[in-house]
């Protein structure tokens, strides 16, 4: 199956069409429409590949893991741990077997951070530092701690082009524990530059916690090089299912975390009085993992590698070029673009307001011509705040668009414009 | 697939764009109430001026798309001076053609909707499920002001 892959791209260009192929929601008709998919933001669809893997996990191989002893739960208790060796590999940690928690999703990695590490870390005279750009995701399961322990949150602004305002950044991230950053805005698509934010987290003994759920389904992450200590991710956001999601930290701080949820599985010993919690990574995971999920999301990384994550930038790149100068182009002052002017500076996502038309009605006229966006908040209610809107409409690439989706959208947006203008 | 025209009638553009009393009364004498759609982060903030059981006075502030705009619109002019009573009458009425409080099938009545005059454009929501809350939003949230004014 690779090799259809590798097949798809030559120097550094995917051919959506082959990669197209092995999407099956490409293959079924969306009902009397085209079917253009821009809203991978939000998640992506998912290839044949990784329903096959979940799909043969369950029919070939499936028991509880971490319990039984006989081959067949070996074969399940191995093909989970490898997915988590996979995810560790894929962020480029250091000791993949220890370092990866599954979680949920992402959302409960970001409420593990802070109830497992927060509760250690912090007490009512420590500050964390976070910023206007986070999504809920990295803002709620701190407020709900600072509601329970009592502590101060710094936040970092951004300024009218989308970018974090990094000037008083050291006197923000004085007596600081903690700074907590997105790698990439899911509204804005701004990159941020994380490892100039961890280089001055560590300077001042903070730690650097990344949220990689937009990033790492579209840039190779290197936690290691980008010197980051904890990282939460997503599965569904990048080829994998729904219900997995990670988070990775250096061992040292998983061992001075304590555990968040508790049951079966994460203790190695329980009395009428008290427990013993288990190793890292199993102490954080209580109950049943999702098994067949991680199999999933494994076999997603193997697609996005044997793509390459280098390409699937250059092909983002690309199409956020196209979409940026024919939006623009074609729609001129009624288009406003939030976040950085320059593609270069963000990621697959095209958040604007379209003149005179509400977001909800964009998505809804856009929807008549079978191009699927996503309208709202976007769960960053801080940063629309910050933008002046209660709204925006949002279109978002990855390796299944074309160029051809795009004019598509314009199209759309040109008759969204005529009716209500 | 149910059609944009359906959704999109000329009185709701005319609304939409020209919202009829819109803007702000000083509290007191005025009651405000405020109404969010979280999902979506539509906000309408009604200002509401009640004497001897009626809605002397309505003015309406916020931002949304075109169906909760204009629905708040609609919404004011078809309350403005009248009862109370009669509000929760219009009020009712406007909840069975959404297809909320109505029989199972859905169908709301036809002499139901022709008594609703204008607000009948709305009529075509229905068709698209996830819009039903943008146009629900503002009579929510006059329904919540007005049972605090009765304590
Ligand atoms: C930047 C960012 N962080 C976190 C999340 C949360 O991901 P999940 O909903 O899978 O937990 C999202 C997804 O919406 C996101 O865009």
């Amino acid at each position: 199956m690779a090799s259809t892959i590798r097949s798809a791209m030559t120097a550094d260009t995917l051919d959506v069409r082959v990669i197209r192929k092995d999407f099956p929601i490409y293959q079924q008709p969306y009902e009397d429409k085209p079917f253009i998919y821009l809203d991978s933001a939000a998640s992506s669809q998912r290839p044949e590949q990784v329903m096959q893997a979940m799909d043969e996990y369950y029919r070939r191989f499936h028991s509880n893991v971490h319990r039984g002893v006989y081959t067949l739960a070996e074969e399940a208790t191995a093909r989970y741990e490898a997915a988590r060796v996979k995810v560790g590999r894929f962020l480029g940690a250091k000791d993949p077997s220890r370092e990866v928690v599954f979680t949920k999703n992402a959302t409960e990695a970001f409420n593990l951070v802070a109830q497992g590490l927060g509760r250690v870390l912090l007490n009512q005279d420590s500050v964390i530092v976070l910023t206007e750009m986070e999504h809920h995701a990295n803002l709620v399961p701190w407020l709900i701690l600072q509601e329970q322990i009592g502590f101060t949150i710094r936040y970092i602004t951004f300024d009218s082009d989308g970018y974090l305002v990094l000037d008083e950044l050291d006197s923000i991230l004085d007596g600081a524990s903690l700074l907590g950053v997105t790698m990439m805005s899911n509204v804005l698509g701004t990159v941020n530059p994380i490892a100039e934010l961890a280089a001055a987290a560590h300077r001042h003994g903070a730690l650097f916690l990344a949220d990689a759920a937009q990033f790492a389904p579209h840039f190779e992450v290197d936690v290691s090089g980008l010197d980051i200590d904890l990282l939460c991710l997503t599965g569904h956001k990048m080829l994998g299912p729904t219900g997995i999601g990670a988070l990775w930290a250096r061992s040292e701080i998983l061992d001075r975390m304590t555990p968040f949820l508790g049951g079966g599985d994460m203790i190695a010993d329980v009395r009428l009085d008290g427990f013993v919690a288990s190793e890292i990574p199993y102490k954080f995971e209580a109950g049943t993992p999702p098994i067949a999920e991680a199999v999933g999301w494994a076999s997603a990384i193997d697609y996005l590698e044997s793509v390459g994550m280098g390409s699937l930038r250059a092909h983002d790149l690309k199409l956020t070029e196209y979409a940026i100068a024919n939006l623009t182009g074609s729609l001129g002052s009624a288009f406003k673009l939030y976040g950085p002017k320059v593609a270069a500076d963000r990621g697959g996502v095209v958040s604007f307001d379209l003149a005179g038309v509400h977001p909800h009605d964009v998505a809804q006229v856009l929807d008549q011509h079978g191009v699927c966006v996503r309208a709202g908040h976007h769960c960053a209610k801080p940063l629309m705040r910050q933008i002046g809107t209660a709204a925006t409409a949002r279109a978002s690439f990855y390796l299944y668009n074309d160029e051809a989706d795009i004019d598509a959208l314009v199209a759309a947006l040109e008759d969204a414009y005529a009716l209500f203008n | 697939m149910a059609d944009l025209d359906d959704l999109y009638r000329e009185i709701i553009l005319d609304h939409y764009k020209n919202p009829r009393n819109s803007g702000s009364i000083e509290s007191p004498p005025a009651l405000v109430e405020e109404g969010f759609n979280p999902l979506c982060g539509d906000e309408v903030k009604l200002y509401l001026v009640i004497e001897d059981d009626r809605i002397a006075d309505i003015r309406i502030s916020g931002q949304g798309c075109s169906i909760s705009r204009s629905s708040a619109s609609l919404m004011s002019q078809a309350v403005k001076g009248k009862p109370i009573s009669e509000a929760f009458d219009v009020l009712a009425r406007f909840r069975r053609m959404m297809g909320i409080d109505g029989e199972e099938s859905g169908e709301p009545e036809v002499a139901d909707v022709r008594s609703l005059g204008e607000l009948a454009a709305l009529q075509g929501v229905v068709k698209f499920p996830v819009r039903i809350k943008c146009a629900t939003l503002p009579w929510n949230t006059l329904s919540a002001a007005i049972a605090r004014s009765l304590g």
